[in-house]
């Protein structure tokens, strides 16, 4: 929340509080009716849903924690986070390709011989 | 001694000290639940064909429990407003209503956990017979299991309100919907015919493990910040007559805490709920 806030600012921010909660709560009750349909996709399904959520991620962040108008050593500390979290799920999903270098045992991998 | 930028912000970097110290606390929360979030992925896509388990949870619940944290996040953001625009009552009563998502979401998971405590998974002698529905029995195939909700229990019988289910059907579901289809009744099996049961809970499987663990960690942080929030809402209120500046940004450092437990639901709720 920027500390530049005065009271003419806030009441003109509040109506987009509201907006924002009208989001959320249509973006929930929508992410529960995707998942009723008879989507035969496992992939499209987890997209769906996923994708709704980072919407509704970016809503509570962006809006009501005010990041689209923070000061910029608050975007340095995410961006550093953002640059940890992406590595974690990076190693993540290349753990899960049978072919990285954690999946091979000493007798086939030619790093061991 | 007086601790410096607890109100006015430093001039190199425009913010006060707790506001560095949140988002940086935060950054390390993202950190946390990125880990399970890992976790989680890694299990689920190591689980072996057909295990992973779907429609386990009421969706409903979940979805309330959700609008629950929405509502509490929007309060607490009017409250940080109402400050800002002098009015205390206001604040008092948002933040009040604040507190009070906070226990209908803490009650709400209190429920959804004492249901997974009594829903169980009953595992059959060879050539047993269950008594279902208007009086007629069925005979378990190998392998079947009686899976429901635990209606009653003495030392002739159990009655569990559930449905039969044989491993290789149970594989070809893949969705929560595909679940919630399945129709729901009371079998009743003799206690000599019981080899083994186990209820719902973190030992079960390996969902019910994340499931506990990362719900149980989020609870854990609804409190903490509950807590807070109820302080300064409390008996830290006397702050806003003394120095107001310094409470109004107390209570912003509390609400970004919470916005960000409301976030991380926002990513729980389809992962363990609906996918």
């Amino acid at each position: 929340m920027s500390d530049s806030h005065n009271s003419a600012d806030i009441k003109a921010h509040v109506k987009g509080y509201l907006f924002v909660f009208y989001a959320l709560i249509v973006g929930t009750i929508v992410t529960v009716l995707a998942s009723r349909l008879h989507i035969d996709s496992v992939a499209l399904t987890v997209a769906i849903a996923l994708a709704i959520a980072c919407v509704k991620g970016f809503l509570v962040a962006g809006y009501f924690m005010h990041l689209i108008s923070e000061k910029k050593m608050i975007y340095g500390i995410l961006l550093a986070t953002i640059f940890f979290f992406a590595g974690l799920m990076f190693l993540t999903v290349w753990s899960m390709n049978h072919d990285s270098l954690i999946h091979m045992n000493r007798e086939s991998a030619t790093y061991f011989k | 001694m007086e601790i410096p930028y607890t109100v006015e912000p430093r001039q190199d970097t425009g913010l006060f000290n707790a506001k560095v110290g949140i988002w940086l606390f935060l950054a390390s929360e993202v950190m946390l639940f990125g880990a399970l979030f890992s976790s989680y992925i890694l299990l689920r896509v190591g689980a072996d064909a057909g295990a992973w388990p779907h429609g386990l949870l009421n969706v409903w619940l979940g979805m309330t429990n959700t609008i629950v944290l929405i509502v509490s996040s929007i309060t607490v953001v009017m409250a940080w407003a109402s400050l800002k625009m002098k009015d205390f009552g206001k604040f008092k009563m948002y933040q009040s209503i604040t507190l009070i998502c906070a226990l209908a979401f803490l009650g709400i998971k209190s429920y959804e956990y004492h249901d997974k405590f009594s829903h169980y998974q009953v595992w059959v002698n060879p050539a047993t017979s269950v008594l279902l529905d208007e009086g007629k029995t069925e005979a378990l195939k190998p392998g079947d299991t009686v899976d429901g909700h635990l209606i009653e229990q003495d030392k002739d019988k159990v009655v569990i309100h559930g449905h039969i289910v044989n491993p290789e059907e149970a594989a070809k579901v893949t969705h929560g919907w595909q679940e919630a289809e399945i129709k729901l009744e009371e079998i009743t099996i003799k206690k000599s015919d019981v080899k083994y049961m186990e209820s719902y809970g973190p030992w079960h499987n390996t969902y019910m493990a994340i499931y506990f663990t990362l719900t149980g960690l989020h609870a854990l942080h609804v409190i903490g910040g509950a807590l807070v929030i109820g302080f300064i809402w409390g008996p830290g209120a006397g702050m806003w007559k003394t120095e107001p500046e310094r409470y109004t940004n107390r209570v912003e450092i509390s609400g970004l805490f919470w916005h960000f437990v409301d976030l991380v639901w926002i990513f729980l709720f389809p992962v363990l709920y609906l996918l």
